[in-house]
């Protein structure tokens, strides 16, 4: 385990430790970008799959080169600010939203000793940053004069503060089982079993509110197409509308990595850490892309819920489901019970939670009410 | 400059913080109105207070039009009213006409007019399917899959007519042409994904917790209400009352078929959904009975005059269109033209019931209500 020194992973490049944060920086910064300009290609080619389209096909082979064709539409674009907007507050906002997610990627691990800089307290670090997110979006709702974009805001605010709390909670049992905040360290803790099987309700709690606090459905009340017709955003054009761009698929694919870390054992689980960086690296990648098409699909076929019912859902569901998770880990690991009661209750945690979801789907559609043959049975008897 | 009236944001207690509600304007381009749809909302937070219609932005003249344009000349502006079921409104235009001037109708047309009538029907509300779905914020899905069929039937009609939106295919005293040779074989291959998209959508939508959570107990409206604000259609039958012009008033070919009329019970958001469903399979059994009960013959009255004028005259004509009742008032004064045409036009008479039924709801709901209505903009503002 090194999780006790807050050195660089690995050996530093050319001596300097500046420099060689500098050039760690810039690495994965550029590994960013092509990531997000694929990711954008890639969930409108899901997306288009699921909706049986055929997504972009028309710039490059399979339209590949869709990506940097919109990011080059976009940074010729006029950059639009409104009269009404407040002007620092509403030009310095995609940056601030941008920032935090900066941040996260400095201190995620992406193989063993591969990253920018190893965080003791990585774990409290992604989620302090993370939650830094929401000052750049009130900052867009308020500053840009707009009145959906305003709406936007507040939603914003609300969703991101209710939900930050079972998202923490959910980490901090992994953390308790781990025993360690140090993301490396985490996953070195996964060789043999991810945290995923001794955890099972704090992934789904973790999914949920990682959903949400991405704003994506069926929680993406803050930025709604149908009603505030994208919320914070809509005034924003051109090279700053991308910047929010840029760190929505940032921070998807920052949470999907965080996510795979903590509960999916990241680079080492399968494997272990003998096959070398190639295949970690590899292994990393495979596990946030499954994170990210989960999302997609989860986007394409859920609507969206109504404010209310989202608070609901956080206060009287997921945090107290969180809290009784904490409560029984604390238990167990302090009277140094077997691995195994872990899976157990946490399992019996999460298929409450999904078999109360599943019952009243079940529960629902009654069209018995509804007079005259509703399915095709009636057609067939004339 | 400031989105807030200065007078307002002066306005502030000495005792504390004085709220003002805020208005919003949703429309006229705004993607939840379907069309040039324009409503101000004033909201206190997310919670509507009061709501203010505003139509006319797609008003084109149709009545006037109608009294300029010879009898023949003027049905293909009356395409253009409920412009999902181009049909169904010449059907409304022919029949007034044709009971101005006293023409017999063969009837091989009366049985094509209401196949084709019934197949705009179910597109008419495949389009409403697809839209609610994107209202609650299903992002498109289901749009996508209403869509798919929606061709189908458009590909159809175009074999039958030439035009697919508006195929200017009825004539006062039957069609303008006989069916296509392959037309039965054609028909029931489209009928057999009518069904299969109707159960597609049901699934996605019906089956969904999210959805139902969201259309459930929103918005009821009672049979009373309904009646004295004018309302027609699945939003009246959703109230309880099965009231349809094809059984209340059977005209044309009705009579020799056999459908139901699906009712809902609370007159919720969730019955008119459940209700169009419902009746899309009623539709479709009644295109399978017209099939096979098609008669041959003339499909258009041989003893037309070749300039159609009418003497003194008047008639009022009403059918059951997609979204209630569609009536057509005719006043003939001699020569080839009206002299006065008169549409009343379900989607606005429902639309009164609008500002009423979002009071009291999240804006978020107001959408959706809105959206429950079924509006089409042409036929709102003629």
């Amino acid at each position: 385990m090194n999780g006790a020194s807050p050195l660089p992973f690995g050996d530093v490049f050319f001596g300097w430790s500046w420099l060689d944060a500098i050039i760690r920086i810039v690495i994965v910064v550029l590994l960013m970008t092509v990531v997000v300009v694929y990711l954008t290609y890639g969930e409108r080619k899901v997306v288009a799959r699921i909706q049986q389209r055929l997504g972009p096909n028309r710039v490059g082979p399979w339209g590949l080169l869709q990506g940097f064709a919109d990011a080059i539409k976009l940074l010729i674009k006029e950059d639009i600010r409104p009269r009404a907007a407040d002007r620092w507050v509403f030009e310095f906002a995609p940056f601030l939203t941008f920032i935090p997610v900066l941040m996260v990627l400095a201190a995620l691990p992406f193989a063993r000793d591969w990253g920018v800089r190893n965080v003791t307290l990585g774990l409290l670090f992604v989620n302090a940053a993370l939650g830094l997110n929401i000052v750049g979006i009130m900052m867009a709702g308020l500053g840009s004069g707009n009145k959906y974009a305003l709406l936007g805001g507040v939603r914003a605010a609300a969703q991101m503060i209710s939900y930050e709390i079972p998202l923490v909670i959910s980490i901090l049992c992994v953390a308790m089982v781990a025993g360690t905040l140090d993301l490396n360290a985490i996953a070195i803790l996964q060789e043999d079993r991810p945290f995923l099987l001794l955890q099972p309700l704090a992934f789904v709690i973790f999914f949920t509110a990682m959903l949400s606090e991405l704003h994506r459905a069926p929680f993406d009340i803050p930025v709604a197409e149908s009603e505030i017709v994208g919320g914070y955003f809509v005034e924003y054009s051109g090279i700053r509308w991308s910047m929010f761009q840029l760190t929505e698929y940032a921070s998807l694919w920052a949470f999907s990595i965080f996510g795979s870390v903590v509960f999916l054992g990241g680079w080492e689980f399968p494997m272990g850490s003998d096959w070398g960086w190639g295949w970690q690296l590899f292994l990393t990648f495979v596990k946030s892309l499954a994170w990210i098409i989960a999302v997609m699909w989860v986007r394409t076929t859920v609507p969206r819920l109504r404010i209310d019912q989202l608070m609901s859902f956080c206060w009287k569901v997921l945090l107290p489901m969180s809290l009784v998770q904490l409560l029984m880990n604390g238990f167990i690991l302090v009277y140094d019970w077997p691995q195994e009661l872990l899976t157990l209750t946490s399992g019996i945690g999460a298929a409450a939670l999904v078999g109360f979801v599943l019952y009243r789907t079940a529960r629902h559609p009654s069209v018995a009410h509804l007079v005259g043959s509703y399915k095709r049975a009636g057609a067939a008897a004339q | 400059m400031s989105i807030w009236p200065e007078e307002r944001l002066d306005h502030v207690d000495t005792e504390g913080f004085h709220t003002v509600d805020m208005t919003i304007n949703v429309g006229p381009q705004h993607p939840a109105t379907h069309g040039v749809f324009r409503m101000l909302l004033t909201v206190d937070g997310e919670l509507v207070t009061a709501c203010r219609p505003y139509i006319g932005y797609l008003h084109r003249g149709l009545e006037k039009l109608s009294e300029l344009n010879d009898y023949r000349q003027a049905m293909g502006f009356w395409d253009r009213t409920d412009y999902l079921a181009g049909l169904l409104c010449e059907q409304a235009y022919c029949m007034a006409v044709e009971k101005l001037a006293d023409i017999e109708v063969p009837e091989r047309a009366e049985y094509i007019r209401v196949m084709l009538s019934e197949l705009s029907r179910i597109n008419s509300h495949f389009m409403f399917l697809g839209a609610f779905g994107a209202d609650v914020g299903s992002f498109g899905t289901s749009f996508t899959y209403a869509w798919r069929e929606r061709e189908r039937i458009y590909d159809l009609i175009e074999e039958v007519s030439g035009d697919r939106m508006f195929p200017t295919y009825c004539r006062p005293g039957g069609v303008t042409m006989d069916l296509p040779e392959n037309f039965e074989k054609r028909c029931r291959e489209v009928l057999g994904h009518i069904y299969q998209g109707i159960d597609d959508l049901d699934g996605l939508l019906t089956g969904n917790e999210i959805f139902v959570e969201r259309c459930r107990a929103l918005s009821p409206l009672t049979t009373e209400r309904a009646i004295n604000l004018g309302v027609t259609g699945p939003v009246l039958r959703s109230t309880g009352l099965a009231w349809d012009l094809r059984k209340a008033e059977p005209y044309s070919v009705y009579p020799h078929l056999k459908f139901d009329i699906p009712v809902g019970l609370r007159g919720d958001v969730f019955d008119r959904y459940m209700v169009r469903l419902a009746e899309m399979y009623q539709s479709a059994r009644i295109v399978e009975q017209c099939l096979e009960q098609l008669p041959g013959g003339p499909f258009l009255n041989p003893n037309l005059p070749k300039n159609l004028r009418i003497d003194d005259a008047e008639a009022y004509v009403r059918i059951e269109g997609t979204k209630g009742e569609y009536g057509v008032y005719a006043l003939a004064k001699g020569g080839n033209k009206a002299y006065r045409m008169k549409l009343r036009s379900p989607s606005f008479c429902n639309l009164s019931a609008l500002s009423e039924m979002v009071v009291g709801h999240y804006v978020a709901d107001a959408i959706i209500i809105l959206g429950s209505l079924d509006i089409v903009l042409g036929e709102v503002d003629k």
